[in-house]
């Protein structure tokens, strides 16, 4: 066979790969079919990477096999992370999959030159400034995610002036070498400011905002690979590319949507500050606390419970005391449901995954609409390290940063009872008014030895 | 303009609205092990990295696909591997008490 009928052949096997790609995408939308959509992924990278490894173009292998055994060297432990690591894993994988595009991109300038046209050039400086920021913005938010750079806000005086500053600085080094693509001495800087882009643009945005960043750089990573498929005439890659970069970008909206904000006001806004000025103004109200003992026999009394859960279940791992408070409470009898809002943790669907984790059957997990509507029904509202999410200042109240987010109506609930460790606000510093009603307890502690407390008495107490 | 673009264009402007028909289905129960599947979906540019790494026209070119190989693969394995883990995490309260 020459090698063009070769190449005809493999190019069924990256049509084939496409066409599964989509299948995939479309298993993946209920858990019934969804691990039949890992499936098909698994198959199509198999036939498009063994369709790749038979184009007639490579001279060697060693480099390629090398390369591919530390591939799944690294990729391996990385699958295998703990449920509560998925956040910082993910942005780390934005980070290896926005590299990855970069390099190649690089290594077609370096190849092609000079000998790459302006049309060229062009995809090529797009595609290159687009992979080496996310790959640093990711890595940002990694080690944010991780705990190894802090989670707040950093922000300075001129920020915005000084990121959009050296965005653009990226973008004038792409038009001039557009403008002469042989000017290679161009290049290298253009990749350096667009890193250093990465690091600005992330480096301002606060830990609760990671949802929508998360997100966002998935889209960038995504539209980064569609750009390599234009740069290299790969039809499969700008499939893949349009899938993923569009997935990352709805998956922005409806984080936006759910906290009520716009793409601006996440990159640019600096979140952290406009609430420290709210949060100064807080007056002396009382609260009203209750013990395990208490809490227990409220739940015990209850017919239908809500709980809520947020990122505080994540950091104290109280998943699996949760499920075992599920479990007691199931037993009684007592209908149990959990209130999922769409940006609880650290990225989308962060919540569902370590419930499913704990083993909670998936059809207890209830959005945040249908949940709405069963409030007022609702005996008892438990909040587990959630805070903004529930704030009912989001309803009620025009001055407050989060006014018209959408939020769990927990305060509807004829009792409300919530586990935080003391009454600071969170690190988003904002006030939250449910706290000093009638019907909430607070119930001051650890959420994992809160919860197993509470579990204890409903055992013993009751059975 | 070249024709190669207008092609790639088409391609990439039908599997975006694809794309964003299938996701708008996809429960948000499903939104995390979504974000990893899509992202080893999207380390299918390891076969570009591949054919830079293996085609070793320059030391650079070569080194800079070997680079993106490792990133790119590390990407599909640890993606599928944790998508389906997750998965098998999801079950209905029937699948629990057998």
């Amino acid at each position: 066979m020459t090698p063009e009928a070769i190449q005809q052949y493999l190019d069924f096997a990256y049509i084939a790969a496409t066409v599964l790609f989509i299948l995939a995408i479309k298993w993946l939308s209920s858990p019934a079919s969804a691990r039949r959509g890992v499936l098909a992924g698994e198959i199509a990278a198999a036939l498009a990477v063994g369709a790749t490894l038979c184009n007639p173009e490579l001279v060697s292998y060693k480099w390629v096999i090398i390369t591919l055994i530390i591939g799944a060297a690294v990729g391996v432990p990385l699958g295998m992370v703990h449920m509560t690591a998925v956040p910082q894993r993910t942005a780390l994988s934005h980070a290896f999959g926005a590299l990855s595009a970069a390099m190649i991109g690089i290594a077609e300038y370096y190849v092609g030159v000079p000998h790459v046209t302006r049309f060229g050039m062009g995809e090529i400086g797009l595609e290159v400034i687009i992979g080496s920021l996310t790959f640093t913005g990711s890595l940002i938010a990694a080690g944010k995610l991780q705990e190894i750079l802090p989670q707040r806000p950093i922000v300075y005086r001129g920020q915005n002036f000084v990121s959009l500053s050296v965005l653009s600085a990226a973008l004038l080094l792409a038009i001039a070498l557009v403008v002469n693509p042989a000017n290679t001495a161009l290049f290298p800087i253009m990749v350096v400011v667009a890193l250093v882009f990465g690091v600005l643009l992330v480096t301002p945005i606060g830990g609760a905002d990671m949802p929508t960043v998360i997100s966002l750089l998935n889209s960038y990573a995504g539209f980064s690979a569609a750009l390599l498929g234009f740069v290299l005439n790969s039809k499969v890659l700008v499939v893949a590319g349009a899938l993923d970069g569009s997935s990352g970008f709805i998956l922005s909206v409806i984080m936006c949507k759910a906290m009520n904000r716009s793409f601006t006001n996440v990159m640019f806004g600096a979140f952290g500050q406009v609430q420290a000025g709210a949060a100064a103004v807080t007056e002396e109200r009382t609260v009203r606390s209750a013990s395990p003992e208490e809490a227990a026999d409220i739940l015990a009394a209850a017919s239908t419970v809500v709980i809520v859960p947020g990122y505080g279940m994540a950091v104290a791992q109280a998943q699996h005391k949760v499920r075992e408070l599920f479990d007691v409470l199931t037993k009684k009898g007592i209908d149990v449901k959990f209130g999922i809002h769409p940006v609880a943790g650290r990225m989308p669907g962060h919540m569902n995954v370590l419930l499913a984790e704990a083993d909670i059957p998936y059809e207890r997990l209830v959005e945040m609409d249908e949940i709405n509507s069963d409030m007022p029904q609702t005996d008892v509202a438990l909040i587990i390290g959630a805070n903004d999410v529930t704030n009912p200042a989001a309803r009620t109240d025009a001055s407050s940063p989060i006014y018209g987010m959408p939020i769990l109506n927990v305060d509807k609930a004829h009792t409300v009872m919530v586990i935080k460790r003391s009454m600071s606000p969170g690190f988003a510093g904002i006030d939250n008014p449910l706290y000093y009603m009638d019907k909430t307890l607070m119930l001051f502690g650890d959420a994992k030895n809160f919860v197993g407390s509470i579990v204890r008495e409903l055992v013993g107490g009751h059975s | 303009m070249p024709a190669d673009f207008l092609s790639n264009l088409y391609v990439f402007i039908l599997a975006g609205f694809v794309g964003f028909e299938l996701i708008k289905r996809v429960s948000p129960l499903l939104h995390t092990p979504l974000m990893s599947l899509t992202n080893a979906l999207d380390a299918i540019v390891v076969v570009a990295a591949i054919i830079i790494a293996g085609r070793q026209e320059t030391p650079l070119a070569t080194v800079l696909g070997a680079i993106a190989v490792a990133a790119s693969f590390s990407n599909m394995v640890g993606g599928f591997v944790i998508t389906d883990r997750m998965l098998r995490m999801f079950k209905t309260g029937k699948q629990q008490k057998p």
